[in-house]
């Protein structure tokens, strides 16, 4: 970007003749050392967070190996822990709340690229965006508060009612459950989703829609021939991205989700994944090997967002998908 | 010989229509459901926060076990300082990155660090504090708001560096080269010319990290959860949050503590919104200046 300037500033012309002042010099040094030690320490809070959390994890790595992740035992009296129950927990609502927010966040993009009056525009976008700067923890309280009860009174036995054949809205439903886990967690990814797929729909150049429109399509036409296929890989990253929120989110989670270790569809029953059963335990470790757990699941969910990051940005970088602060 | 072409829609195009408007109609509702989820939780919030609002909340801490009454003071306080050392720590370092990135490294190495920042910025925030749990509470043997705020900047420090780097992208080269052209130095170029232009972007870019800080329980709970019901001022000490304070209280059977715990999200929402729409207005406008429309 300043190749030329990269060149010159190696050998700046002075009418003097005596090289570059010696302040300039060093204070060229100086900044250049300092911001580059800053760089690098980003880098080594990166190794560092790694090794850490790994290291943290080694007694039960040690203790109980790979098979950790297929044991679905969590009991601290007897000293077995394992993780399969919050990996199927975090699996479950994750997805869930993605099915939920998937349609929606795309719907809100097109809304918002398309059809909202101009002047509306800005002002349902912004609020959209508003929307994800409510602190997890409030939207967790209102989670236990509000949302539990509606579920117990109106939501669930109106979805048993119409879906109750299926395995997933059984029985009477609890005040916490994977189904207000699953709610809470598509609000929370539902903003960051559907302003990515503006963004995305915009940057549709504009005389590939105007010419399907002049064949005659009808703007859903245009939407389903044009810009889907056109922003699809975007809308791929865009929602691995709010998935990846989802996988993680830990406060609103354990206040909703009842933090009963529960390997089961039906969506009315209580569970928890890796992230909630973390916080869930802050105050309540005892033994080390307990602690040791934990770290293993702190580990594992490391991983998992780091993949799930790491492709999407990935996606981004391959497809040039624009940037969400 | 001329023949009547029909202008109204015949069958097929009538469906396609329909479904046309259906889709729009989809569209619309989706729009509208999440503009109403907002405003249904933002509603519950007032609804219940307000009345549970007096001066006994900024005056008092936490009342001793089962007496009514008493406030979130020690917990106000606490956020502040919190959030204020964590900007301290975040807001240099993450200007320094985005410094190094933009105007020194070779584009490999920028990539390399903005991949970093990244996947930083990916980590969940659960994880930062399990992180800096075992990095500070650990060893010290005990919580401290010093690791709090450690933790904290932790997930401020992508969103400042980010910030930072687009828009010191926005600053023309013609800048910069204007200035090397009159003979100053390279740092002084970066400290005294191209730094001024992208203050306000910085400065937004920090208000909307602070704004998502402000909120955040997952890295407070492992590094400031456990302390003491009084107002501290000393970062040795594990210090009270809002968010951790919501977080114990909306669990408790107690209505009193219930009622507090809106009353505080009614305070963090309030903090947390304002912030949010001045920095989203300011670096819109910041925005539509560097890049000179």
């Amino acid at each position: 970007m300043l190749l030329g300037v990269e060149a010159s500033s190696a050998q700046q012309p002075t009418l003097a003749g005596s090289g570059r002042r010696l302040s300039d010099r060093l204070g060229d040094l100086a900044l250049r050392a300092l911001t580059g030690l800053a760089a690098l320490g980003a880098l080594v809070l990166i190794g560092l967070l790694v090794y850490k959390v790994v290291d943290g994890a080694w007694p039960a790595v040690d203790a109980f190996g790979l098979s950790f992740l297929t044991n679905q035992v969590w009991n601290p009296v007897t000293n077995q822990f394992g993780a399969l129950a919050f990996i199927f927990g975090t699996v479950m609502t994750s997805l869930g709340a993605l099915i939920v927010a998937a349609p929606v966040s795309i719907a809100i993009g097109l809304y918002l690229s398309e059809l909202a009056p101009r002047s509306a525009r800005g002002a349902i976008g912004t609020l959209v965006e508003l929307l994800a700067a409510i602190p997890s923890v409030v939207l967790g309280l209102w989670g236990i508060l509000v949302l539990g009860p509606f579920v117990v009174k109106t939501l669930g036995p109106f979805l048993h009612s119409i879906l109750g054949w299926t395995p997933f809205f059984q029985g009477s439903v609890l005040v916490s459950s994977y189904l207000s886990a699953v709610i809470v967690l598509s609000i929370m990814i539902t903003p960051i989703a559907s302003s990515i797929s503006r963004e995305l729909f915009l940057q549709v150049p504009r005389d590939v829609k105007e010419g399907a429109l002049g064949l005659g399509l009808t703007r859903w036409e245009m939407v389903r021939g044009v810009m889907l296929p056109f922003t699809r890989a975007g809308l791929v990253a865009a929602l691995l991205l709010g998935m990846g929120r989802a996988i993680g989110e830990a406060i609103a989670v354990t206040q909703v989700i009842g933090n009963t270790p529960n390997i089961t569809l039906n969506l009315f029953s209580p569970g928890d994944t890796l992230a909630s059963r973390i916080a869930a335990q802050y105050a309540g470790a005892v033994s080390n090997l307990q602690v040791a757990s934990l770290f293993y699941l702190a580990a594992i969910l490391l991983v998992i967002s780091l993949v799930t990051n790491v492709v999407a940005q990935w996606i981004v970088g391959r497809f040039a998908v624009p940037r969400h602060a | 010989m001329s023949q009547a072409v029909s202008l109204e829609a015949g069958g097929r195009v009538r469906r396609r229509k329909l479904v046309n408007r259906a889709m729009e109609g989809v569209a619309t509702l989706a729009a509208l459901l999440a503009v109403g989820v907002l405003v249904v939780v933002v509603v519950s919030v007032l609804q219940r926060g307000i009345p549970a609002i007096n001066l006994d909340l900024f005056t008092k801490v936490q009342a001793p076990f089962g007496e009514a009454g008493g406030g979130i003071e020690h917990a106000i306080i606490g956020s502040l300082i919190l959030v204020g050392l964590a900007t301290l720590m975040a807001l240099p370092m993450g200007v320094l990155i985005a410094i190094y990135v933009g105007e020194f490294a070779r584009p490999s190495v920028s990539r390399l660090i903005r991949l970093a920042l990244d996947v930083l910025n990916g980590v969940p925030s659960i994880v930062i504090g399990v992180f800096v749990y075992a990095l500070i509470v650990v060893p010290l043997h005990r919580q401290s708001g010093w690791a709090g705020a450690f933790a904290l900047a932790i997930v401020m420090l992508p969103l400042v560096s980010r910030a930072t780097m687009e828009v010191l992208a926005l600053v023309p080269d013609t800048l910069r080269e204007a200035s090397f052209a009159l003979g100053v130095s390279r740092w002084r170029t970066v400290l005294r010319v191209v730094m001024p232009t992208v203050l306000g972007g910085v400065m937004t870019g920090t208000v909307l990290a602070v704004a998502r800080a402000a909120g955040e329980t997952a890295p407070l709970l492992f590094t400031s959860s456990l302390y003491a019901n009084a107002v501290t001022f000393d970062p040795s000490q594990p210090l009270p949050s809002l968010p951790v304070t919501i977080f114990i209280y909306a669990d408790q059977p107690d209505k009193t503590l219930n009622d507090q715990a809106w009353a505080a999200a009614f305070i963090l929402i309030v903090f947390v919104l304002a912030l949010s729409v001045t920095a989203r207005a300011a670096l819109a406008r910041s925005r539509r200046k560097l890049e000179g429309r």
